[in-house]
């Protein structure tokens, strides 16, 4: 008797129709209003990479030992290096970070002894051209300039 | 002349998918129909095939890792887990209690995130379009937390081979809690908007039954079995992980339907978070890592390591040859497993049948093509 009363008067529906009315109040909402207020990104995210470089001397940290090269999966970090003749120590060359392969698992800043590779939590890293992925120490060091919309 | 020209033979074959928004990915399912009736079916898959474990054989046990998280994206933590585990195995290493406390925290949070995923979008598919904005919005909380853990928030990499790479964040145990408390009554909620709302109940009620014993003949495990009424979970029969320590319950259904499975689900969740809790309160002091050399070239071998994850048992086995690279990378995913029941499941049934079966099954694409 109680079922069919409570199947004739819909209580099962007015039941699931109070939980979503409890939900419609104002303070649960939430909106990130995108491109002018930027989200809050944890300090560990794994976004773009970045070459530190000495802040005191501005001298590179990267000593070339191209442990991250061999630490990447996708082996898409390429580097040169060459041999001081009069420190005896390996210098930096060239550096280039593809990022269009990159799946930021992290291998690579695990594996740098320096802290020289870095991923940041910059996220915005899209580029018009297939090219401008590939990212050089240049790039590395400044790290992506995304644009900026005033509202 | 034939009798019968096509128009009036009584048998209709309907592709469904691969773009069909129910069936959760690039599956393709053929339908032979008798009018609405469906007399069998064929599932067409490899759209998202990747060769992930041919990609195994050219990287190294670390490089490896970050590919697991690709085969059950929803519930990355736990592939992470289960590869660790067996070139842990290989390597005869162990993780340290704590590792262990932290990974089981990990995973039972991936767990619920994974049965958010699956309660949201089989609600939707079944039409009912709330509860997949409330399941999201509890599990952005989840993945707020591995963010802040690991970094990313879907395709984590949390563990590494021995253990873990980061230690505990500042306020990690507080907001692991807050999530617990804050998520029961919300499972409470879920539940009161479906449990016994009419259209929810005779649209999954008697529908894709598979009993114990067509269960245990297809193989299936995790929910699916579970809501058979057989009571296997590989977190109790064969612990891994130090799940020995924690008190849980194994939740069962008796008919095997999707209505049971969706019951079995529901209190797994809660499940979860009683093992979140107990973990969360004693996590052992000590290393993260245990002692593993930096390049990891495991004596000449194979093991084999299953896990529950959040769809099934999740085995990997590997094959070493002793060189830094696995011989051979296995994986036995739970999805494509509980895959091969649809057919059994679906046949006799309506069409709109076979969008509540796919959705119960919970399977995830990237790991039945692999």
């Amino acid at each position: 008797m109680v079922r069919l009363l409570k199947k004739i008067f819909l209580v099962d529906l007015f039941q699931g129709l109070w939980v979503t009315f409890r939900n419609q109040n104002p303070k649960y909402i939430y909106t990130e209003q995108y491109p002018a207020e930027r989200p809050k990104i944890a300090e560990r995210f794994r976004g773009a990479p970045r070459m530190n470089t000495n802040p005191e001397t501005g001298e590179a940290l990267c000593m070339g030992c191209n442990l991250c090269s061999l630490a990447c999966p996708e082996s898409l970090i390429v580097m040169t290096s060459t041999r001081n003749e009069v420190t005896k120590r390996k210098e930096l060359v060239t550096f280039t970070f593809d990022t269009s392969r990159c799946m930021f698992c992290g291998l690579c800043e695990d594996a740098c002894p320096t802290d020289a590779l870095e991923l940041t939590q910059d996220f915005e890293m899209a580029s018009y051209t297939r090219e401008g992925q590939i990212w050089d120490r240049k790039m590395l060091e400044e790290g992506p300039k995304p644009t900026r919309y005033r509202c | 002349m034939p009798d019968a020209t096509f128009l009036d033979s009584t048998e209709l074959v309907l592709n469904m998918g691969p773009q069909h928004p129910s069936t959760h990915g690039v599956l393709r399912v053929i339908l032979k129909l008798d009018g609405e009736k469906i007399l069998g079916t064929d599932c067409v898959i490899g759209y998202l095939h990747r060769g992930v474990e041919k990609i195994a054989e050219a990287r190294t046990y670390a490089q490896f890792n970050p590919y697991v998280d690709r085969l059950d994206y929803v519930a990355a933590v736990s592939n992470g887990l289960g590869y660790c585990l067996a070139v842990e195995k290989l390597l005869n290493v162990e993780a340290s209690p704590r590792a262990q406390a932290v990974r089981v925290i990990l995973t039972e949070l991936n767990r619920i995130a994974s049965h958010l995923v699956w309660l949201g979008t089989h609600a939707l598919d079944i039409g009912a379009l709330t509860p997949v904005f409330y399941c999201f919005r509890e599990r952005e909380e989840i993945l707020k937390i591995f963010e802040q853990y690991c970094g990313a928030r879907l395709t984590t990499h949390a563990f590494r081979i021995g253990g873990l790479q980061y230690e505990l964040y500042e306020g990690f145990e507080r907001e692991v809690k807050a999530f617990c408390d804050m998520f029961l009554p919300k499972v409470d909620e879920y539940e009161e908007l479906l449990t016994s709302n009419r259209i929810w109940v005779s649209r999954l009620r008697n529908v894709g039954v598979l009993n114990a014993e067509d269960c245990k003949q297809y193989g299936v495990t995790g929910p699916v079995l579970r809501a058979a009424g057989v009571r296997w979970d590989l977190r109790k029969a064969q612990p891994y992980s130090g799940y020995e320590k924690y008190d849980f319950l194994i939740p069962t259904g008796q008919n095997g339907d999707t209505y049971d499975r969706y019951t079995v689900r529901m209190e797994e969740m809660r499940q979860a978070v009683r093992i979140i809790r107990q973990a969360v309160e004693g996590i052992p002091e000590g290393p993260i890592m245990a002692k593993v050399p930096k390049v990891i070239k495991p004596p000449v071998g194979e093991a084999y390591v299953s896990i529950e994850a959040p769809k099934g048992e999740l085995g990997y086995y590997i094959v070493s040859d002793g060189s830094t690279q696995p011989y051979r990378v296995r994986v036995r995913p739970p999805s494509f497993v509980n895959l091969q029941a649809l057919d059994r499941m679906v046949r006799g049934a309506l069409i709109a049948d076979v969008v509540a079966v796919i959705g119960t099954l919970d399977i995830v694409l990237g790991e039945v093509d692999r």
